[in-house]
């Protein structure tokens, strides 16, 4: 089979998954404790506008016709209103979805940049100073609670050594946002040629990244090291190595090939950890992305809000697992052939 | 007739199974320090919690306006928050609900998960395919999102921080109980006992499950650390405890606040307890599973 | 020595000490080893396990894992001082004047990686192509041995090809810079015997033909004396001899080569033979009481049995609406054992001879066909539920691997007590203690080992624990499967001869599964083939073997290693030397 119709299959894959996902955050939307209608007709409502109002939003037929209902809502990308500022849910999302991709992916950026090398380091100069570092900064990096970390660098870097700027957003008030093209503002601002405007967006940037990426740099070291160490002791590893490849040859083409191949699985869980520690990085840093808009959300009771997000960082999710579900299939031979 | 290996081997003396045991809890403390340091540090977390509330110098709900935002001193060795109250009562409270919450919320999903993944894991059929499909479904949500969503529908109450927790804890003991069941569903000992005439219910219970222990043990002390994390992360953007109850969750995202004014004390305290709290699970994974792992025997 | 000396060796090795470093300290796993291997000369390193003969080939690779250490002695090798060589001269002579075959040639191999590309890798390593010809020479290398349309095999994953394949692209990467010296290291363990025979046929051609010289690993006798011109033996570290080939087998010197010779299975021993003189405890210096008399009654009859394993179709397949008919690993076979008798079921690995004897042992449920014992069918009740029915005592079996047989964490008395708490209603603990420690004595396992967990015992004694659980329930029949296949051959011919006398004193019915002839031989008086799931030829065990009729019984018979020397077709004329020297 080529990768091609493997990849398909893989999408095919995915619409259970979907599907999944779309019944539970109904099932969560169901669970609202008390009676949507009556929040929002208001305290001074009487039972027949509640009445009239649950008709309104369908709540009072059975639940069969109101998951129909919810998949035509969804289908049409209407994710209902935000309470607290009137907008559809959906345009919501999308306006601060670059916010938080920017950051996301920076995070994810600068956490594999480091922690590969540093796993391979550590297996291959296993017992040194360097294995040790990598030990501690697994240890550390499963340990530190995200806001945690983020407070102490913003303490830290903001407040005794002034060299970050304050902690509340994307860019200060002295730039103006420059026209969207990717949404990223330090790219956008590049494009626009606005180079302080993205020297500043991109000081903005660097500690929550920072603060992510030390998050999830635990689990991808700690992966590396332990496939590498495992790739190493390999009997082909020792018929590479008795037939006198050069080492260079052995380490990059026979070792780190194959190991790489468990730390690709291990993504999956690593964007799991990002996705979530992001709506906590975003809370510290006061960036406007859709975790910030969740977290207001949730201090308001605006549950359409909150099921929104719910439901776009999920879709999310299972894109990111696609994208390595690809990769996975076009480095591993067997996978092609299984199926 | 005699064995050629026989005579290398000294015979092991015959002894009661609890001095064994001990014989081999002091074994495998003294052989590894860090394994030892983390059960140190476990058991004073839990004399904290059992103990810490009666014995903390101040009353961590007491307000005193006079006092606020001290940094630490000889009397106030956490300094105090916005409010006067004692940080370090505070920290040292917290630690009862941080645990319970922690612990209630790994302890449920460690039981349900693990009889969900074995039966999978061992009989396979309808019941693994529908309980795969259960588990894949809450894995293709980013776990603390789905929490956080769980916590939002049903209420905003400490018990329901347990259950989310639980939820998004199950699919790693399902799966590791699953995958571990599974490749010794077949092994020679299980065959050698369905030939014993074990029924297979005997056979998961007293032959399988007890082999898998080691690496549920660290797959346990593991998501006690990150169950912790998202209990705490949950309260950070105020979902659960609600103040004034004492939490470190909810402490340090109060003293979020004055981090960007230099007030440092109010969040770094009960973050580094946190932290202290999750390390020590991290570390205690290997021991544990040396624990309970018969070939570490000698 | 008698290594002819009128020309420098190829290889020499003197006073070799490898050492590990344990937690425990340093080990040293090769003491004071000398060996020298002539220019063209076929040396064997024989050994049980732990005797150091796969450090030493590491050490003179210098391959040798992080914690081993060569700590004194000299390797010298065409006039270069390898001990002392530095990392960039070693990793030059490595695949260009020294290569090294392995055992397990599918794990030997990258897995993601095409095996022509990396058969590539070492030709342009040492410079024998080019960029542009690499790919050329690669399939002139694979053809060289003997791989069937080299031209796209190049392109294969190891895991799309077989054992025997992955072999023959070990050996293509070994050879394909011309090295003077090949170490084969155990080149054909977990290969089936026909496969053994074409790759050791194979590496003797190619070697030959280029004037290599060969240091041949392994832990098998027969093997080396069929290959080798002079054999060295190690134990536990060092070389206790070495002679030529003849020599060793007519004439060995040291106890445990006569030792080792004994208990190599062979065709004209017993199974009282195989074991060492000093070995021998009183009971068994008495030779086999007479077989029981079979009985014209059959213990058990097995009628067209069927196995299919279907694989689940995977999504295309559903899609397209197809779905595989399945494996038929057990295609109709039909055979029966008589009260007392000993039957062999022989086959190479996939044959289906395990499928059977797991369905006959009701651990696996049958597609179709019928398995009567004592009159009764056994299909009838399924296989999960077999536990419970009242003929379950009297069908046992003994495990092919006695390690992965025992509970890790069940003591060896916990492990034969349990049939007797499950099946024969046992529960006063005392009671239960005495019997176990009963059956202890009977398969020879110390009582004061009753106690230890698997992993505190060593492989005899496991093996003894298994054979005393089996047998705790007085079964009327007892299937072996491949019970000495991960043993030691000196342990081999103890537990043989334990199975032999258990046999001969309750009466019990053996279904002896192996891969090995001559271990059937010794034990059965009946011995089925089968191949592909079919039963290719049956009959008397001494007819089956001396007058084939089928042609893949000869072939397997053929591709069993004969040296010339070991007492085979001598006849029972060169155990009496044997005992003589003793």
């Amino acid at each position: 089979m080529g990768s091609l119709g493997l990849i398909l299959a893989r999408v095919l894959q995915a619409v259970p998954t979907l599907f999944g996902i779309v019944v539970v955050t109904f099932l969560l939307t169901r669970a609202l404790p008390g009676d949507p209608a009556a929040y929002f007709a208001g305290a001074a409502a009487t039972p027949e506008s509640i009445a009239e109002i649950r008709a309104q939003l369908g709540t009072d037929q059975p639940l069969p016709l109101q998951f129909v209902r919810y998949l035509k809502d969804l289908g049409s990308g209407n994710l209902g209103q935000s309470v607290s500022t009137g907008q559809p849910v959906a345009s919501e999302l999308l306006r601060r979805l670059p916010a938080s991709l920017e950051l996301t992916l920076t995070a994810l950026l600068i956490s594999v940049s480091v922690a590969i090398p540093l796993g391979v380091l550590a297996a291959v100069r296993q017992d040194t100073w360097i294995d040790q570092l990598c030990r501690f900064v697994v240890t550390a990096g499963v340990s530190l609670p995200t806001f945690f970390t983020g407070l102490l660098l913003v303490y830290v870097f903001y407040f005794l050594l002034g060299w970050a700027p304050a902690p509340l957003g994307r860019l200060d008030m002295l730039h103006i946002t420059p026209p969207p093209v990717t949404g990223f503002l330090v790219i956008d601002s590049l494009i626009a040629r606005e180079w302080s405007t993205a020297w500043s967006a991109l000081k903005q940037l660097l500690l929550p990244s920072i603060t992510l990426a030390l998050f999830t740099l635990a689990p991808i070291a700690r992966m590396t090291r332990a496939s590498m160490l495992q790739a190493l002791a390999s009997e082909y590893l020792r018929t590479a190595r008795a037939a006198g490849l050069s080492s260079s040859r052995v380490l990059m083409v026979y070792a780190f090939r194959n190991a790489l191949l468990p730390v690709v699985t291990t993504l999956g869980m690593v964007f799991s950890f990002t996705l979530g520690a992001n709506v906590l990085v975003e809370k510290v840093f006061a960036w406007p992305g859709i975790g910030s808009f969740a977290i207001e959300a949730l201090v308001v009771s605006d549950y359409a809000a909150v099921q929104g997000f719910v439901l776009s960082m999920a879709v999310l999710f299972v894109l990111l697992n696609l994208v390595i579900d690809t990769l996975y299939t076009l480095i591993d031979p067997r996978v092609r052939i299984d199926g | 007739m005699t064995d050629i290996t026989i005579n290398t081997i000294t015979a092991a003396p015959r002894s009661s199974a609890w001095s064994r045991g001990f014989a081999h809890f002091r074994y495998v403390m003294t052989s590894n320090p860090v394994t030892l340091l983390a059960f140190v540090m476990l058991a004073a977390m839990i004399l904290i919690a059992v103990f810490g509330p009666a014995l903390v110098p101040h009353d961590p709900l007491a307000t005193a306006a006079d006092k606020a935002l001290k940094p630490p001193s000889l009397q106030h060795w956490f300094g105090t928050d916005q409010l006067g109250r004692d940080v370090f009562s505070r920290v040292i409270v917290a630690t009862r609900l941080d645990l319970l919450i922690s612990v209630s919320a790994v302890a449920l999903s460690f039981f349900v998960g693990v009889a969900m993944g074995a039966c999978a894991g061992y009989w396979g059929g309808w019941f693994d395919k529908l309980s795969g499909r259960l588990l894949d479904t809450i894995m293709a949500f980013p776990l603390f999102v789905l929490a956080m969503g769980i916590v939002a529908a049903a209420g905003n109450t400490i018990q329901n921080i347990v259950i989310a927790t639980a939820i998004i804890n199950l699919p790693f003991y399902a799966r590791v109980a699953r995958a571990e069941v599974s490749i010794r569903r077949n092994a020679g000992y299980v065959q050698a006992a369905r030939l014993s005439g074990n029924s297979e219910l005997r056979i998961l219970i007293e032959k399988i499950l007890p082999n898998t222990l080691p690496p549920m043990m660290v797959q346990l002390s593991l998501n006690m650390g990150w169950a912790i994390l998202n209990a705490a992360g949950l309260s950070f953007i105020g979902l659960g405890v609600r103040p004034p109850t004492a939490e470190w969750g909810i402490m340090v995202a109060e003293g979020a606040n004055f981090i960007v004014s230099g007030e440092w004390w109010l969040a770094l305290f009960p973050g580094a307890a946190l932290m202290l709290a999750v390390f020590t699970f991290n570390l205690l994974g290997d021991g544990l599973r040396d624990l309970v792992d018969p070939q570490r025997r000698t | 020595m008698s290594a002819p000396l009128h020309n420098p060796p190829l290889l020499a090795v003197r006073d070799l000490c490898v050492e590990f470093a344990t937690r425990k300290g340093p080990v040293t796993a090769v003491r004071a080893v000398n060996l020298q291997v002539a220019k063209g000369e076929t040396l064997g390193i024989v050994g049980e396990s732990g005797s150091g003969k796969s450090v030493t080939s590491y050490a003179v690779m210098r391959i040798l894992d992080r914690a081993g250490r060569i700590v004194s002695g000299g390797i010298e090798f065409g006039g270069m001082q390898l001990h002392s060589a530095d990392e960039a001269m070693m990793s030059d002579l490595r695949g260009r004047e020294i290569s090294m075959i392995f055992q397990n040639p599918r794990a030997a191999l990258n897995p993601i990686r095409q095996v022509g590309k990396q058969i590539e890798d070492v030709l342009i390593r040492h410079a024998q192509a080019t960029h542009d010809q690499a790919k050329q020479k690669a399939i002139e290398a694979l053809e060289k041995v003997r791989i069937r349309d080299a031209a796209k095999r190049y392109h294969a994953y190891p895991f799309e090809l077989s054992g025997g394949m992955c072999q023959r692209v070990v050996i293509a990467i070994a050879l394909a810079c011309r090295p003077q010296l090949l170490i084969a290291d155990e080149p054909t363990t977990g290969l089936d015997v026909t496969t053994q025979k074409a790759v050791m046929e194979l590496v003797r051609e190619l070697t030959r033909s280029e004037g290599m010289s060969t240091l041949l690993i392994t832990h098998d006798l027969g093997l080396a004396g069929e290959y080798c011109d002079r054999i060295v033996v190690m134990e536990k570290g060092e070389v206790i001899e070495q002679q030529d080939t003849a020599g060793l087998f007519t004439a060995p010197a040291h106890p445990y080569t006569r030792r080792l010779i004994r208990s190599t299975p062979h065709s004209a021993a017993t199974v009282r033979d195989l074991l060492p003189e000093d070995l021998r405890t009183p009971d068994l210096r008495t030779p086999l009481p007479p077989a029981a008399a079979v009985s014209a009654e059959p213990l058990l009859e097995v009628r067209d049995l069927v196995k299919v394993f279907e694989s689940p179709p995977s999504l295309i397949q559903r899609l397209r609406g197809k779905s595989d008919a399945g494996y038929r690993a057990v295609d109709g076979i039909s055979f029966s054992i008589a009260r007392g008798e000993s039957v062999g079921l022989v086959g190479e690995s996939g044959c289906g001879k395990s499928t059977t004897s797991a369905m006959v042992m009701r651990l696996l449920d049958a597609t179709s066909g019928s398995i009567r014992f004592k009159g009764q069918e056994l299909t009838a009740v399924s296989a999960a539920a077999f536990a419970s029915t009242p003929q379950r005592r009297e069908l046992q079996m003994v495990f092919q691997d006695p390690h992965e047989s025992l509970n890790p964490r069940a003591t060896a008395a916990q492990s034969i007590a349990d049939p007797l708490r499950r099946l024969e209603g046992m529960t006063d603990g005392a009671a239960i203690r005495n019997r176990v420690e009963e059956l202890a004595t009977q398969v020879g396992l110390p009582p004061d080992l009753l106690d230890r967990l698997p992993h505190q015992l060593s492989g005899g004694q496991k093996a003894r624990v298994g054979i005393a659980r089996a047998i705790s329930t007085r079964p009327e029949l007892l299937i072996l499967d491949e019970p000495t296949a991960a043993l030691d051959v000196s342990v081999q011919a103890v537990v043989l001869n334990l199975l032999a006398d258990l046999k001969a004193a309750f009466g019990m019915s053996y279904l002896f599964v192996s891969h090995d002839l001559e271990v059937v031989r010794l034990l059965c008086d009946r011995v089925i083939v089968m191949r592909a799931g079919s039963i290719v030829e049956a009959g008397p065990t001494a007819q089956v073997l001396s007058n084939p009729q089928a042609e893949y019984t000869r072939e397997l018979l053929s591709a069993i290693p004969r040296p010339a020397h070991l007492p085979g077709h001598a006849g029972r004329q060169a155990p009496a030397v044997i005992a003589g020297a003793a």
